[in-house]
């Protein structure tokens, strides 16, 4: 199955002007600006864009504030895999000759959306109003921590095999100097930090920031004569299961991830051992842990194992979030464009001092709402 | 009685039987008549063949503990005087599983057990709606 392989490049990859706490700012101008930087970074002018790609607002409203007019569109929202399946559905839509140079963009205020108000609306008929919110549930550590007692309890996993993560992760960040937590933090610092959900501790759940993010996308060919070396898309992959935590078969195994995961390497002609350096959505450590084991670097269980030792760490033999992620870098809502945006910067040789000598395939992996929807894809320099 | 200030559910047309049911201390769920599958949350196909042939059956109300997490910040501000509370997925005898919060506990990964024995027990939140929420079962 070739699929989609080499068919497309990821041209142009950029954050927003800043990252961080901006409440001088909202989430259109980060578009706005991601988009901005992230054509600069390809060479490509605003008026090439003909296809365009956002989650969590409309591409509606996007394209009026950038002044765009696409003939192809996709507003995909589902979580933080979102960015990864819009390159999945760029590289189809290109393949298909609906556009040329689609444009991903992600803006998120996160942080300021508190002091804001803003509060998503809820629709009192769907089922999470009525058979989830009544016990409390509201967003993710109160939905992904339910997950992880469940792993610790079948297989053991421990809080300290979760906190090597967090670890591991920061030391990354200090590295990045777009990272907001820079400080090194230690296992017991990990585990001393106050409960946000058990069995979470405040350092196992990732940031809340303001932040945006844009990568541009257009055909191998159109590649060719652009300002940076292309990025190939090798392989990519998409899955939805469940949309309520409640509905989720087995809380210890994303069936989702197994799915995506599995058509990206076999799309890709790859598997685990030939991925040089991966970028996993990590909400939580538990996330993380939990989507190595489902995307097949370890077998259902041994995710806590594997992780052990700082292996994921700089210096350790399985580089992992190398912006320093989502527990470290930045989180604004949707962390998933920041995944691809570090993978083309690693494929490209420009990460400075957390770069990863020799790294020529990067796989990007995105997890959506409560675990429910994943997307991977697969990146390479050949 | 203060003001009830947590998320109430709004009974839909899908659902107002099953919110009737919770007032009477029944909980209810479906079985699809076609494949004679049970499921939850309440809605007229059925997830596993889309049959619009389904019946309520109400449930033994016992279950196992499938999974649980102690909440330290309230999710909603209604929960700020409940905190550390406990949020819960059940496994319900007939096979489907629900959110809930387990009650008549502390809140101590020592003291809730995975696969632990629960019952349903229904709190009367307004005139109109009762939530099922699930304790340590009883013994015998």
């Amino acid at each position: 199955m070739d699929g989609l392989r080499r068919k497309v490049a990821l041209v142009g990859v950029d954050e927003s002007d800043e990252l961080g706490y901006l409440p001088h700012k909202v989430a259109l101008q980060l578009h706005a600006e991601a988009a901005r930087n992230a054509l600069a970074d390809a060479g490509l002018k605003k008026d090439e864009v003909d296809g365009l790609f956002t989650a969590g607002v409309s591409t509606a409203v996007v394209a009026e504030y950038l002044g765009l007019r696409p003939r192809y569109t996709d507003t995909t929202t589902v979580g933080g895999a979102s960015f990864l399946m819009h390159v999945e559905h760029a590289a189809a839509a290109i393949a298909a000759g609906l556009c040329q140079v689609a444009l991903i963009t992600h803006g998120q205020t996160g942080y300021s959306n508190r002091s804001r108000g803003v509060r998503p609306a809820v629709d009192p008929t769907l089922p999470a109003a009525q058979f989830e919110a009544p016990y409390g549930v509201a967003g993710p550590p109160s939905v992904y921590s339910l997950a992880c007692t469940r792993h610790m309890h079948q297989y053991g996993t421990t809080h300290h095999q979760l906190a090597e993560i967090a670890v591991a992760t920061r030391k990354w960040a200090t590295l990045n100097p777009k990272a907001m937590m820079r400080d090194p933090i230690t296992i017991e610092d990990v585990l001393n930090s106050r409960w946000i959900s058990y069995p979470f501790h405040l350092l196992d759940c990732c940031l809340v920031t303001d932040a945006g993010g844009a990568v541009v996308v257009t055909s191998a060919e159109r590649a060719r004569d652009l300002r940076k070396k292309p990025v190939y898309l090798l392989g990519c992959g998409e899955a939805h299961h469940h949309a309520l935590i409640s509905q989720m078969e087995d809380l210890t195994t994303m069936t989702a991830a197994q799915v995506s995961g599995k058509q990206a390497f076999q799309m890709a002609g790859l598997g685990p051992k030939d991925i040089h350096v991966a970028e996993v959505y990590d909400s939580f450590t538990y996330t993380v842990l939990m989507s190595l084991e489902d995307l097949g670097f370890c077998a259902k269980g041994e995710g806590g194992a594997f992780v052990s030792g700082q292996r994921t760490a700089p210096g350790g033999n399985f580089p992992l979030n190398t912006s320093g992620g989502g527990l470290s870098y930045t989180h604004p809502g949707m962390f998933g464009i920041f995944t691809i945006i570090e993978a083309v910067r690693q494929l490209r040789g420009e990460c400075g001092p957390r770069q990863v000598r020799g790294a020529q395939v990067v796989l990007c992996h995105g997890t959506g709402g409560s675990l429910s929807s994943a997307a991977t894809l697969i990146l390479g320099t050949g | 009685m203060a003001e009830y200030r947590k998320p109430i559910p709004i009974p839909s047309p899908e659902t107002a039987p099953f919110w009737e049911a919770s007032k009477k201390r029944e909980l209810l769920i479906q079985r699809c008549q076609e494949c004679g599958r049970f499921y939850f949350y309440p809605r007229p196909l059925c997830p596993h063949c889309l049959s619009p042939h389904v019946e309520w059956v109400r449930a033994s109300g016992r279950g196992t503990l499938y999974t649980y997490n102690i909440n330290y910040r309230a999710t909603y501000p209604g929960f700020a005087a409940d905190v550390p509370y406990v949020m819960a997925i059940v496994e319900l005898e007939e096979g489907v599983r629900l959110m809930t919060n387990l009650v008549d506990v502390k809140p101590d990964p020592d003291q809730i057990k995975i696969g632990m024995a629960v019952e349903v027990v229904f709190e009367d939140v307004t005139p109109d709606i009762s939530l099922p929420k699930f304790r340590p079962a009883s013994r015998g």
